[in-house]
């Protein structure tokens, strides 16, 4: 009953809306394109990793530590081994030789603690969920009975569960080496001098709860052999990088192994991640010489996918009377949990450059330890170590408003790099290319209706409404594009930051984009087919663009840190100029021209001052053909580039957020929300909004609603989606964007990426919303999430008012 | 093993079963319905909402013997003589997903919801889809999909199951 539907055909019934504003005509770089990608999507014809089925294929499951830290003294599989369907059951101890260590690609410091973290734990475990034994059965119900049948004797370790109790003497320890993995510094400017004698020192300890990313689709690994190569698909974001260092963990040469990123639902930097799962499954699969699949259960994966964040940020301002920031201390643990994972160190690392956020300032210092801790490690979450530093300030920014009793955004005004003064070099260091602070803040506070919003602010303040009106600002920017390979090699980094893209005209004027991006979401079938249907001057339709396998696309460093379309779609444009230089000389030399005379436009070479000219598909056929070719020039019309970025890209925005708490029941509603966002050049507008769209939803998830909660033993006792609540429909309102244009100066394309902004904003202005809301009761901060009962507990403890006002009590019966 | 007959998306399936099997492992890992895919294992996701009998139900937490006798709609379903239902256009024109894990369940809520309300406000469509998850959207646009979806098949009447 599977009918043909394609997306010609669905892109044919749909009339392009002008919702996101009209394209030059014929351009279709600009252009709110609806997504070749979901014609599979919106049908259930996807691939995932967990709909692979191959012939013979074994199921396996793995049997997790209770524990947060013990002992493995026995392991007994016997049972489990005599259980119908089951293949093979087996331990950490049956691996031990060649199951290697789970790499850490970001040895931050020099004498940075890496402990050895095998894929299947062999003598002792550090979080629950660590991985003891694995069952490989006939189907996935028989393999999870199978793990019933193993039993395990620990000896029961001391959790490690607090940072700052882990560094203190005497602590239990996670690893023989000590709790400290590392400490790693900067600095910029005379912090001392900037602080001696500063009219106002604003100080402050902030919580960056650990957050689950919870993309859609749970994680997923099938792996086969033929006996020589091996196949691995993965739900991952990272297929290249994937390869690379399987290759260097298993011991599969790398040119025998092919690693594939079906249709992948979701990330979040939750994928960018070399796991456990995917070591074993390839060594599996070399065992026995079945294929095999794993696929986690949601709960399994709230344990044991990455998680995000977790840190403990202090924060000093020293600043002027006038509002004016002197100088800045941000002084960071941050928990690794139990292990360093694929980039876990470097993460709170990237944040060091963004703590000074869009300000000037003279003098910066900040410092960060990470820490073992027994419990799942932390890595990339969306913005990753940036939305932690904008919290950070942004929140900073606002208590000193607060201090000075300014108004948030003039202090920002005073403070913030004005358009001017760009290409600006702050003093974390970066080179910030261009910007426009002013322009997205005023259209943001159009939109917000700011004043009004103040205004009744103010009435319900007067009123002593039990329902508080909070405004909150978020100013932020953030470093994208990751990453020039040099600055990535100055860092520590193990890897360079070049994105690869080869294009293909086909003899029959189709066009084939491969790119070593891999999106799972982003739409870059879409976004690059726009680009380089543009420089090609080919239908949009007729341009196909591969990604995700290492087959199809050999070379790439995969999708991150807002890279994809800066890195990546600039690689894409420049592949096309070299198709386009060589189809000029072949132009020129069937139009009998010299090339210098050959003008190209709307897909066509012509002779300038003539009539006479070849399309790009006359070309692409005769290069096919290769009959007539100039002298020495190769039959055919294909280029590759690798491109490697000379600067970050820095998007900015301004984000606005108004919130009512009920101060009797300390429930939060969202009641509007406002984005200006600069992400320079826009390549397709339904794309962005999107992007920023689910950035926003995820900051706000932050902000009210998510935690990973760990009991005093160390189990997780948000295993569900039940415990762990990411925002649903109902939990947030219509967001109301726009979006100013200063295109970035440090690529051909003028774009910065948008990935990760939303989340990055969004958190700070809601939080600084809340807080807003409930001044008046004395409280100056309320740790994430701002649930309810948080809330509730921060006007009750806040014993009374700083502005000598306690709000609605029961005797003066707040209006209703 | 009890022996059910199912119907899924017009082919009748006679089917020999665990009592203890999902619906959702029946269609994925037995018929190869792989269109609709699992998010979680609590209930809470509805990433694998299908029509059962012509209203959505979570097939996670529908045993396969319970669907005995049953008519199941899928993803796979929907479209009819190689057209689109208006859900599935109107999610593709309002760009209502980005990775597209959750769509197929959010469309088949959509369809659902629609059936009670077939004029939702937008408050109406965030509540009615309180129960599907989407993690890449913020919902703004499935919401503008649900009323375009409403608005299509308000002209042509609700065409579903």
């Amino acid at each position: 009953m599977t009918e043909q539907i394609d997306a010609g055909m669905v892109a044919r019934r749909i009339a392009e809306s002008d919702r996101l504003g009209s394209p030059d005509p014929g351009r279709e770089i600009g252009r709110a394109r609806r997504r070749k990608e979901d014609a599979r999507l919106i049908t259930g014809r996807t691939l995932w990793t967990d709909d692979i089925q191959l012939p013979g294929m074994l199921y396996v499951a793995f049997l997790r530590s209770p524990m947060a830290h013990a002992r493995i003294t026995r392991v007994d599989t016997s049972a489990a081994r005599n259980q119908p369907g089951v293949a093979a059951v087996y331990t950490g101890r049956d691996f031990a030789a060649e199951q290697g260590s789970l790499p850490c690609a970001w040895p931050v410091t020099e004498d940075i603690v890496i402990p050895d973290h095998p894929p299947m734990a062999v003598e002792e475990v550090r979080y629950v969920g660590e991985a003891v034994a694995c069952v490989v059965a006939t189907d996935r119900y028989k393999a999870a009975d199978a793990l019933e049948a193993i039993e395990v004797d620990y000896e029961p370790l001391e959790p490690v569960l607090d940072m700052t109790e882990a560094l203190a003497e005497g602590s239990p320890k996670v690893h023989e080496a000590g709790n400290r993995s590392f400490t790693w510094k900067f600095s910029g400017g005379d912090v001392e001098a900037a602080f001696r004698d500063a009219p106002v020192v604003i100080e402050r300890t902030y919580v960056q709860q650990r957050l689950i990313p919870t993309a859609m689709e749970p994680r997923a690994v099938v792996a086969t052999t033929d006996g020589t190569a091996f196949t691995l698909y993965s739900s991952t974001q990272i297929p290249h990088v994937l390869r690379v260092m399987l290759a260097l963990t298993t011991g599969i040469p790398e040119h025998l192994l092919r690693v594939v990123a079906p249709d992948v639902g979701g990330g979040f930097g939750s994928k960018l991640q070399v796991t456990a799962e995917e070591v074993l499954c390839l060594l599996l699969t070399r065992r026995l010489g079945k294929p095999v699949k794993w696929t986690e259960s949601r709960s399994e994966g709230n344990l044991t996918v990455h998680h995000g964040r977790d840190q403990l940020q202090r924060i000093t301002l020293a600043a002027e009377r006038d509002g004016r920031i002197r100088g800045m201390r941000a002084d960071l643990l941050a928990d690794m949990g139990a292990y360093l994972m694929l980039v876990t160190p470097g993460i709170p690392i990237l944040g060091a450059f963004m703590y000074n956020g869009i300000y000037k300032m003279d003098a910066y210092d900040f410092t960060c330890t990470g820490v073992f801790t027994t419990k799942m490690p932390t890595d990339a979450y969306r913005g990753a170590g940036r939305p932690e530093a904008t919290f950070a300030i942004e929140r900073a920014v606002d208590e000193l408003a607060h201090e000075l009793g300014m108004d948030p955004v003039e202090v920002r005004r005073r403070n913030w790099i004005t358009h001017q003064e760009f290409p600006y070099t702050t003093i974390a260091g970066l080179t910030y290319d261009s910007g426009n602070y002013e322009a997205a803040t005023d259209r943001a506070l159009a939109l917000f209706g700011y004043d009004k919003l103040r205004a009744e602010q103010a009435d319900r303040r007067d009123r002593r409404d039990p329902v508080q009106l909070g405004i909150g600002v978020s100013t932020y920017t953030e470093m994208c594009g990751l990453a020039p390979s040099r600055v990535l090699g100055s860092l520590s980094y193990g890897a360079g930051g070049w994105e690869h893209a080869t294009v293909r005209l086909l003899p029959t004027g189709k066009v084939e984009v491969v790119t070593g991006t891999s999106p799972h979401g982003q739409g870059h079938e879409t976004a690059w087919s726009q680009i380089a249907a543009d420089a090609m001057g080919v239908p949009f339709e007729d341009v196909a663009v591969l990604h995700g396998d290492t087959t199809v696309a050999p070379k790439g460093m995969d999708t991150y840190g807002s890279r994809s379309l800066v890195i990546g779609g600039v690689a894409v444009l420049q592949a096309c100029e070299k198709v386009k230089d060589r189809a000029r000389k072949l132009a020129a030399h069937m139009l009998e021209a010299s090339p210098d005379d050959i003008e190209f436009s709307g897909g066509t070479f012509s002779v300038r001052g003539t009539s006479a000219g070849k399309t790009i598909q006359e070309l692409a056929l005769a290069a096919f053909a290769a009959h007539d070719l100039p002298e020495g020039f190769e039959p055919r019309l294909d280029a590759d580039v690798t491109f490697d970025p000379q600067n970050f890209s820095f998007p900015h925005g301004t984000h606005l957020c108004a919130v009512e708490v009920d101060t009797e029941t300390g429930m939060t509603k969202i009641r509007s929300y406002v984005a200006v966002d600069d992400v320079g050049n826009v390549v397709n507008p339904l794309i962005v909004e999107g992007q920023v769209h689910g950035g926003i939803a995820q900051g706000i998830g932050q902000a009210l609603f998510e935690e990973a909660v760990y009991d005093s033993e160390g189990n997780l006792l948000t295993t569900t989606m039940t415990d762990y609540l990411i925002p649903s429909a109902a939990d947030l309102p219509e967001f109301v964007t726009d979006r100013t244009e200063t295109p970035a100066t440090s690529n051909a394309l003028g774009v910065k990426g948008v990935g990760e902004a939303g989340t990055i904003a969004a958190t700070p202005a809601v939080v600084n919303a809340v807080v807003d809301a409930l001044r008046p009761y004395g409280v100056r901060d309320v740790r994430m999430p701002c649930s309810p009962e948080r809330i509730w507990r921060a006007i009750s403890e806040s014993g009374g008012a700083a502005a000598g006002w306690a709000g609605p009590t029961e005797a003066e019966g707040g209006e209703r | 093993m009890p022996r059910i007959t199912v119907t899924v998306d017009g082919i009748v399936y006679e089917e020999e079963v665990e009592p203890r099997l999902l619906l959702v492992h029946l269609l994925r890992d037995r018929l190869g319905k792989t269109g609709t895919p699992v998010g979680c294992d609590t209930g809470n996701c509805g990433a694998c909402t299908v029509m059962l009998d012509g209203r959505s139900a979570k097939s996670c937490s529908v045993l396969a013997v319970q669907a005995d006798g049953s008519d199941v709609v899928t993803i796979e379903g929907l479209a009819r003589n190689g057209r689109l239902h208006p859900m599935q256009e109107a999610f593709h024109a309002e760009h209502a997903l980005q990775c597209g894990y959750c769509t197929p369940g959010m469309i088949m809520a959509a369809v659902d919801l629609l059936k009670d309300d077939p004029d939702p406000s937008d408050e109406a469509i965030r509540r009615g889809l309180e129960g599907n998850l989407c993690r890449c959207t913020g919902y703004c646009n499935i919401v503008r999909a649900v009323r375009r979806g409403a608005q299509e098949m308000s002209g042509e009447g609700v065409r579903t199951s």
